[in-house]
């Protein structure tokens, strides 16, 4: 009753590709991307790694030491939040502006080394098991995409363990473990590469101050 | 006036491509909401883009469907390879009368353009809408393209909800009229974190998913577990769930498909049955009815959703000889009772040769 599958119905090959280079199109059994790669040109420079993201940090040791601390770090970012609460006259009497440089500089380096940090600039630490969402290619900040490998690991990455898989597992440890159920806004790209840790101060002194008054 | 022919359920009488009467408690005016809220078990398949410009394609490969699916799939450049979009597809099915499913995926575009483009749809009548993350860009045929994953798939359930119910852009800026649409989502059971996912469905229930599709089916015990969590936490009773399910080719095929598509998971026993049958693709597709049987007595499941990767000529057997439709015909397409005639008219001339009739008396007859 159908007319016959036609024999190919991917595209045939990277725009940019000269005619000669045009890779022939996928047959079952092969994906479009591996005959892609295949029909690339070859070079004695091979990149490791298939992401960006994979790429700016190569190893993950600390972080997944993070996740697997991460009721202990959880109990610091909070201790750490309440004082950086009360330095909140500091920060004004300083200025927060001025403030910012030295801060955001701390801030990138300790949270750069426990958690593989790329300055998003809105911290949901957290309610991500401590295991930095920011680190999955796709950054995802609600949960694992579908294509979670059967050892745990990332669909883009394959020797990389899925972030949110370990988020998952950090959270459990962790008092406020249902903190990940919470619906997480879109990132707000005009936040990046801001102090994290000044914005909650600030946020969390001014609803001190609506409660005092 | 010709005589309007008989109107099919949940059809516009004054034109197939038109929106449904609005009813109470329906948050779209299309037809797949209609069938599931009536409770009856829903079809939905998926239809291969094609690699043109022609909407005859499009046309041709949904007729295979015609009268045993509820909604038809438009992927939205899947694996990361690129097919005409799935907003033209819509866009052209709507046209004909089909129940669209306007799948958006988050890699390509960024929140401006996915929020623009919800409007458009839901202006040339689209009225599901299928909200997924997507496959990376390195999946695909372009992976020099750039990953944009400015929303994500919670986040654009959230917008398009918040779009809908609200009437308002993510950027609080208002509407004046919402669009109509009923919100779907994605979920995955087969794959790690497994305590996580009926969580995550709950998650995407609360951002606004009012149905979701599975991922390929061929773990059944699995699927029932899943299923069972997803009844504790009381989420089948706000969302519909349809379960995916597909024939495989053969069990070479299965075993590709196992170790180079992430998230599909095909236990040995399917391939090891494959493999013991003479003719593997038949096989392939008793294998895909046998899951069906099973998965549509699981309490909580509402439907199935048949992605018959360059097979979609078997869809229609595969639903038919499943019986899950239970005797109903869902939607087809039907040609107007005057054109009808006129082809009825036209092929009897060529058959019996010259006319020796008035026409004008003929259409005056025709007429009355």
């Amino acid at each position: 009753m159908a007319e016959p599958a036609p024999a190919s119905t991917t595209a045939r090959g990277p725009a940019s590709a000269s005619p000669e280079t045009l890779p022939p199109a996928a047959a079952g059994g092969t994906t479009q991307a591996a005959v892609v790669r295949k029909t690339a040109p070859k070079s004695d420079y091979k990149p490791a790694d298939v992401s960006p993201q994979r790429r700016v940090q190569r190893r993950y040791s600390v972080r997944l030491w993070s996740v697997r601390h991460s009721r202990g770090l959880e109990w610091l970012y909070a201790r750490f939040a309440d004082l950086f609460l009360a330095l909140h006259p500091l920060w004004k009497a300083v200025g927060y502006a001025r403030a910012e440089a030295p801060v955001k500089f701390v801030e990138k380096r300790v949270k750069g080394f426990l958690f593989d940090c790329r300055m998003c600039g809105q911290c949901v630490l957290s309610s991500t098991g401590m295991s930095c969402p920011m680190n999955c290619p796709k950054q995802l900040r609600n949960g694992p995409c579908g294509g979670v490998r059967a050892n745990g690991h990332c669909e883009v990455e394959p020797d990389m363990p899925c972030v949110w898989v370990k988020a998952w597992e950090g959270s459990r440890n962790m008092v406020h473990a249902d903190a990940i159920l919470a619906v997480q806004k879109p990132v707000d790209q005009s936040l990046r590469e801001t102090s994290a840790w000044l914005r909650v101060t600030a946020l969390a002194a001014a609803a001190r101050g609506k409660e005092a008054a | 006036m010709t005589p309007p022919r008989p109107s099919q359920p949940d059809e516009n009488p004054a034109g197939v491509h038109l929106p449904l009467d609005p009813l109470p408690g329906h948050s779209s005016r299309g037809r797949l909401e209609r069938v599931l809220r009536r409770g009856e078990f829903a079809v939905t398949a998926e239809l291969n883009p094609p690699d043109s410009a022609n909407p005859e394609d499009v046309y041709e490969r949904a007729k295979v469907f015609d009268g045993w699916v509820d909604g038809i799939n438009a992927v939205d450049a899947s694996g990361a390879n690129c097919h005409m979009s799935s907003v033209g597809i819509c866009a052209l099915l709507t046209r004909m009368g089909y129940a669209p499913v306007y799948q958006i995926s988050c890699r390509d575009r960024n929140r401006i353009a996915i929020q623009g483009d919800v409007l458009g749809a839901a202006a040339m009548g689209v009225a599901n809408i299928l909200c997924l993350t997507g496959d990376g860009v390195q999946a695909g045929d372009q992976p020099g393209a750039k990953p944009v994953f400015d929303l994500d798939c919670m986040s654009l359930l959230e917008t398009i909800r918040v779009m809908r119910d609200n009437a308002k852009f993510l950027s609080g800026r208002k509407l004046t009229s919402p669009p109509q649409v009923f919100l779907g989502a994605a979920i995955n059971p087969f794959a790690p974190p497994y305590e996580f996912r009926p969580l995550r469905l709950a998650k995407k229930v609360a951002a606004g998913a009012q149905f979701v599709q599975s991922q390929y089916c061929f773990d059944v015990p699995m699927m029932r577990q899943y299923m069972q969590r997803v009844r504790d936490l009381g989420l089948h009773e706000k969302c519909y769930v349809l379960c995916g399910v597909g024939p495989l080719a053969s069990a070479k095929t299965a075993r590709w498909i196992r170790s180079n598509v992430p998230g599909i998971h095909i236990p040995d026993a399917v391939i090891t049955r494959l493999e013991g049958a003479a003719d593997q693709k038949a096989e392939g597709k008793r294998l895909c009815i046998d899951i069906i049987n099973e998965v549509k007595e699981i309490e909580g499941i509402s439907g199935i959703h048949v992605m018959a990767y360059r097979q979609e000529e078997f869809v229609a057997e595969i639903v038919d000889e499943s019986g899950v439709l239970k005797g109903r015909r869902p939607w087809h397409r039907e040609a107007r009772a005057d054109d009808r005639m006129v082809a009825d008219r036209l092929g009897q001339i060529l058959r019996e040769g010259g006319p020796d009739e008035q026409p004008q008396q003929m259409v005056k007859d025709a007429a009355h």
